[in-house]
């Protein structure tokens, strides 16, 4: 097989050494490549390469009706599928004019914190890994598992639900899920103090991420970055509070910012969205609307969904930055056109800035840092 | 001699008969060492296998290495990507003998949810040979657990494909 991307030798770059990182490397999380020029341990220049993943989402969703790539889309962000799942339904809602039931209304909500909760703590382990703290990931799976059993109690799976619906989601909370969920969240919000503790106090870990792969707000903008990473730069932007969707204007959270925009405000702002994130869970366990869980005759019928000529461009806060879907409709049970718009391809694209004239090590710390998903980069 | 006598009279200290392939592959069952390979969504099931709850070191694999030449078990989780294929056979070409592979999740059983994809190859078994296939999208921690007991009975066996 050909490979299209090779670094050509510049003739400033004699004394350069060509390094490989990757695509089967452990701190590039999944099948990211580096190309990197370095002198000595100092990277001089980096060539992301990506594509080792590409599974043709955007041609999936084209060969099947509507509710077809539900199944699909929840796949291209393997760690936080409910996200896309969501993002990808309530296109289709809203090119259609569908409007879902209260009820169902909070039971996204709930099932997106409880997916950016353990999003973060997959985040938090593999961050920790790349800088050397093997306890972060055995603290943080630990309480994921607690969330992935909620999950799997209310969905039937660990990943990959299929649980939303046009016009609603597909069943209702199990008995004591409430309940569950609450202790839970006491849990989870305990447990987050401890990891800022062993964490934050840690004199190595404050070494690898002060002042590393400083982003600055202007460059954050400039390359599209979203999410926590551009929040860590100071931009202080939240889809769930400046746009708000589902039941999100009826909740009291605070969007957090950090202007350092090092790895150590990444990791900032990540805890205290996670601690958020709970008590947003808990507003909406608390608030929770009876009534049904899908439009009146949508159980069945969300599977010959036609949706009207037209295009829409619909946008979800994820757990790394603004998931995008456009949709175009020609007005019959296919959809035309999705495309589906990558957080992490526009954070991924910064890296190269961010990691020249740095270490190798830092290199690392700034890939964990930027919580990058190949699934989600590659499609 | 003395020693299989008095075996035979009291049951203490007696003699182990055995073959030396059978000893060896006693001792390559319990220390198999996983490759750090992860490629999509089951390399996240992978990861949970590995940590507190599941604890995939009790069945002597929490080796995981990241490099090729000093893993003997190749965990293939995820999609298999067309440009993907050649750096899974190099890496597998690297690992040195006797080397053990699980195909882990649809994808890499015969494509998965991707079988109409132009991009993904049909089964990783087109082009690695394939030890125990491990069914599910993604399969839960317990079913890899699962399969790594059905490879190590296959090892002890000699049934595995780097014996035959």
């Amino acid at each position: 097989m050909t490979e299209p991307y090779t670094i050509e030798p510049q003739p400033d770059s004699k004394d350069l050494l060509v390094l490989n990182m990757g695509p089967q490397h452990p701190s590039t999380h999944g099948v990211l490549r580096l190309i990197l020029k370095i002198d000595g341990e100092t990277v001089r220049d980096v060539q992301p390469v990506i594509g080792y993943l590409h599974r043709g989402f955007e041609k999936i969703a084209e060969g099947g009706r509507y509710p077809h790539f539900i199944i699909e889309c929840n796949r291209a962000d393997y760690v936080a599928s409910y996200t896309y799942e969501v993002a990808y339904v309530r296109a289709v809602e809203e090119l259609t004019g569908l409007q879902a039931p209260p009820r169902a209304r909070y039971i996204r909500v709930i099932c997106l914190e409880l997916d950016r909760i353990q999003s973060h703590l997959v985040w938090l382990g593999t961050f920790g890994l790349d800088l050397g703290a093997l306890n972060a990931f055995w603290y943080g799976f630990r309480e994921r598992e607690l969330i992935l059993s909620l999950q799997q109690e209310l969905t039937g799976v660990r990943m990959h639900p299929n649980y939303f619906r046009f016009g609603g989601v597909k069943a209702d909370f199990p008995d004591g899920w409430i309940e569950k969920t609450r202790r839970v969240c006491d849990e989870v919000e305990r447990k987050l103090d401890e990891y800022e503790d062993f964490l934050a106090q840690s004199d190595t870990f404050l070494m690898r991420t002060r002042g590393v792969g400083v982003l600055p707000k202007e460059m954050a903008i400039d390359w599209g970055v979203t999410g926590p990473n551009a929040r860590a730069s100071g931009l202080d932007f939240d889809l769930r509070r400046d746009e708000p969707y589902f039941a999100y204007s009826d909740m009291k959270f605070t969007v957090p910012v950090r202007t350092a925009g090092d790895c150590y405000a990444r990791f900032e702002v990540r805890l205290e969205e996670m601690r958020q994130s709970i008590q947003i869970i808990r507003q909406a366990l608390e608030r929770l609307p009876q009534g049904p869980l899908i439009l009146d005759g949508w159980e069945k019928g969300y599977q010959f969904l036609i949706a009207p000529k037209g295009e829409h461009y619909t946008r979800v806060e994820g757990p790394r930055g603004e998931i995008g879907v456009y949709l175009i409709g020609d007005g019959t049970t296919f959809p035309y056109r999705v495309k589906l718009r990558s957080p992490c391809f526009q954070n991924l694209s910064v890296l190269p800035e961010l990691m020249r004239n740095t270490l190798i090590a830092d290199l690392v710390a700034i890939n964990g840092s930027f919580d990058i998903v190949m699934g989600c980069v590659d499609r | 001699m003395a020693a299989l006598t008095n075996h035979q009279k009291n049951g203490l200290g007696g003699v182990f008969l055995t073959r030396l392939e059978d000893l060896l592959e006693w001792g390559r069952s319990n220390s198999l060492w996983p490759l750090t390979f992860g490629l999509a969504c089951c390399a996240i099931e992978m990861m949970s296998a590995q940590d507190s709850k599941y604890d995939l070191a009790r069945f002597g694999s929490e080796v995981f290495r990241p490099s090729p030449r000093q893993a003997d078990l190749m965990l293939v989780a995820g999609t298999v990507c067309k440009r993907m294929a050649p750096r899974i056979k190099t890496l597998y070409e690297q690992m040195p003998d006797p080397k053990y592979v699980i195909a882990m999740g649809a994808c890499t059983i015969n494509g998965g949810p991707y079988q109409k994809t132009y991009s993904v190859v049909q089964g990783v078994d087109k082009i690695i040979p394939v030890d125990v296939y491990v069914p599910g999208c993604p399969p839960t921690p317990e079913a890899l657990i699962e399969g790594l007991m059905k490879l190590q009975q296959k090892i002890r066996q000699g049934r595995a494909n780097a014996n035959v």
